[in-house]
């Protein structure tokens, strides 16, 4: 997985990026009668990494899912970059500059690689929707330039050998750097990783940490984990979640330090109350992030 | 050897009828997990749109290109009105739905266009080539016929690799959830699929009505040899449709040609087909290939 030399054929400046900032306020999410979710608030700096952890069922892919569409709130506010946005709709999240991969890879499996990554890029095509059927001049030309920027966004994650194979028959380290190439080829302002790292081996993880270090510099990042070790190596801050509650959030030192962090992963074996009390003290004790 | 030719010839022709009918079935199959069993009668909907403006003095093909384009605009509406509310729900529900459009369809071609026997013209002769002094068993209504199809398979073949509409509708095929989170309009997709397939499905029920008599149920045949054809070949691959479109029309003319009382038995052969094929191969001549590559 080499590095992302430079940002692909796009014409983007920094003045972008300042803005690129997505706020979640007060989130609550509720399932029938169980809350998912309780009074969750997480900002995504600009160029920033940002790490999702916490035990299994701490409700950090609800939260996800509420970043981009799929889970509607209860109650809460999401503002990208500035704006509140009311009714977030997943079909909308490339033209608002985000890219989200999937747990597992989410690669269509009759097409091509290449074809995959191509899907990924299609906001950028120019050509309206009937020139594209009708197979006009205009819409050849961008045929021509998605392709190309597809391919060029394999070679850059390293899979550029690939392009024509079906995802299938690709070992699994390889699918998820085309399912990564596929988020990053639309050139997302904000990019949304869902455990990026389940299935790789050591080294293919640290590749993935230098890879989502290196692509910082033109999209703001975050990123649900359960591998500490990359969580805390890649991450500029961190916000953790129990039992759909923020139990913590920081830097990574901060977060590492924080007893409700350990307990919650150690799964102290404390009464009720005294649980809950450290709870309110983990609560009260640190800003929300 | 001439009787084998011909009777060949006749097989590959309505087996090219039956190919395009699978394919239409096929192409919403896969887009939308749907059994469209309304495709016959919105077929015939749009044969008796032709047959009315040919009966009013229009080209035949003018009312070819009325009609295919007629079947794309009742396609799309059948989606987007229909379809899209019984999307999401209980499987069974669209394909009940789709059942009584077939009926329901076909009444309002019988309401509109009258119940009994009309003609439907042919733009081609019936009558073999010469070549020298003998007559070889191609006439050019054959050609034409199979001419037709394969333009439409040659264009939807270019439309679905060459395109980035074919990609985004390849994508929602295979995904829904995933193709919208990539920025893909599945909706409009969708709308886009049922219309292609509505256009391919009248362009089966044009090319069987010509040269012989239509009626509200004509499409009856066609639509048990279509759908016997699609799941021969799998109901998820659209060669497999072409294929088992293609082997049904030999083996049914064949049948007809040569067994003793044959063409009695067409209708039976067919299903006879259709339980050989599913006892030793379950999931359709074509499954293993979309299998493995999954």
């Amino acid at each position: 997985m080499g590095p992302l030399a430079q940002p692909a054929g796009s014409q983007r400046t920094n003045d972008s990026t300042p803005t690129s900032r997505l706020e979640m306020t007060g989130i609550n999410v509720a399932f029938g009668g169980v809350l998912a979710l309780t009074d969750v608030s997480l900002t995504v700096e600009p160029g920033q990494v940002h790490g999702l952890i916490g035990p299994n069922g701490a409700g950090k892919t609800t939260l996800f899912n509420v970043a981009c569409g799929l889970v509607r709130p209860s109650s809460g506010r999401i503002a990208w970059r500035g704006e509140e946005m009311r009714r977030l709709k997943p079909s909308k999240l490339t033209s608002l500059g985000i890219a989200r991969t999937l747990q597992g890879v989410g690669l269509f499996p009759g097409m091509t690689v290449l074809e995959n990554v191509m899907i990924g890029a299609h906001r950028h095509a120019r050509a309206g929707f009937f020139s594209a059927l009708l197979a006009l001049p205009t819409s050849d030309k961008d045929e021509r330039l998605l392709r190309e920027r597809a391919m060029r966004a394999l070679v850059e994650l390293g899979a550029g050998e690939y392009a024509g194979r079906y995802p299938g028959s690709l070992p699994y380290p390889v699918q998820k750097r085309v399912a990564l190439a596929r988020a990053l080829v639309s050139e997302p302002d904000l990019l949304l990783l869902d455990e990026p790292a389940s299935g790789l081996s050591e080294d293919e993880m640290h590749e993935l940490g230098d890879l989502i270090r290196s692509v910082v510099g033109r999209m703001s990042v975050l990123l649900v984990e359960h591998h500490m070790d990359l969580v805390m190596r890649v991450c500029d801050r961190i916000t953790v979640l129990d039992s759909g509650k923020q139990i913590a959030a920081g830097t990574p030192a901060e977060v590492q330090n924080d007893p409700a962090v350990t307990e919650a992963y150690l799964g102290d074996a404390v009464d009720a109350d005294a649980d809950a009390a450290e709870l309110t003290h983990a609560e009260g004790g640190r800003p929300h992030a | 050897m001439d009787y084998f030719v011909n009777v060949t010839l006749t097989g590959l022709t309505q087996g090219m009828i039956y190919a395009a009918f699978a394919l239409a079935l096929v192409l919403i199959w896969r887009s939308t997990r749907i059994v469209n069993f309304a495709q016959g009668s919105m077929a015939a909907a749009t044969t008796f749109i032709a047959l009315a403006l040919i009966q009013a003095g229009a080209s035949y093909w003018v009312a070819l290109i009325v009609a295919l384009a007629s079947g794309f605009v009742l396609g799309a509406i059948v989606e987007r009105v229909i379809i899209r509310p019984v999307e999401g729900g209980p499987e069974l529900n669209a394909v009940i739905v789709t059942l009584g459009l077939f009926v329901a369809i076909q009444a309002g071609i019988a309401i509109i266009f009258g119940s009994s026997f009309q003609s439907f013209p042919t733009p081609f002769g019936v009558r073999g080539f010469e070549v020298g002094d003998t007559t070889i068993p191609l006439t050019p209504t054959s050609l034409y016929i199979i001419g037709s199809v394969l333009i439409v398979m040659a264009l939807l073949v270019a439309l679905f690799r060459f395109t980035r509409v074919g990609l985004a509708m390849r994508a929602s095929a295979f995904s829904q959830e995933v193709a919208r989170l990539l920025g893909v309009k599945v909706g409009g997709m969708l709308t886009l699929g049922w219309g292609l397939a509505a256009v391919v499905g009248s362009l089966s029920g044009l090319l069987i009505a010509g040269g012989t008599f239509v009626w509200p149920a004509y499409m009856d045949a066609l639509i048990v040899f279509g759908f016997v054809a699609a799941i021969i070949g799998g109901l998820d691959s659209p060669v497999g449709a072409i294929v088992g479109g293609l082997i049904l029309g030999l083996a049914l003319s064949y049948v007809s040609g040569y067994a003793p009382r044959g063409s009695a038995l067409v209708n039976i052969s067919a299903l006879v087909i259709l339980i050989v094929v599913l006892l030793v191969r379950p999931g359709g001549l074509f499954s293993s290939t979309t299998a493995r590559r999954a």
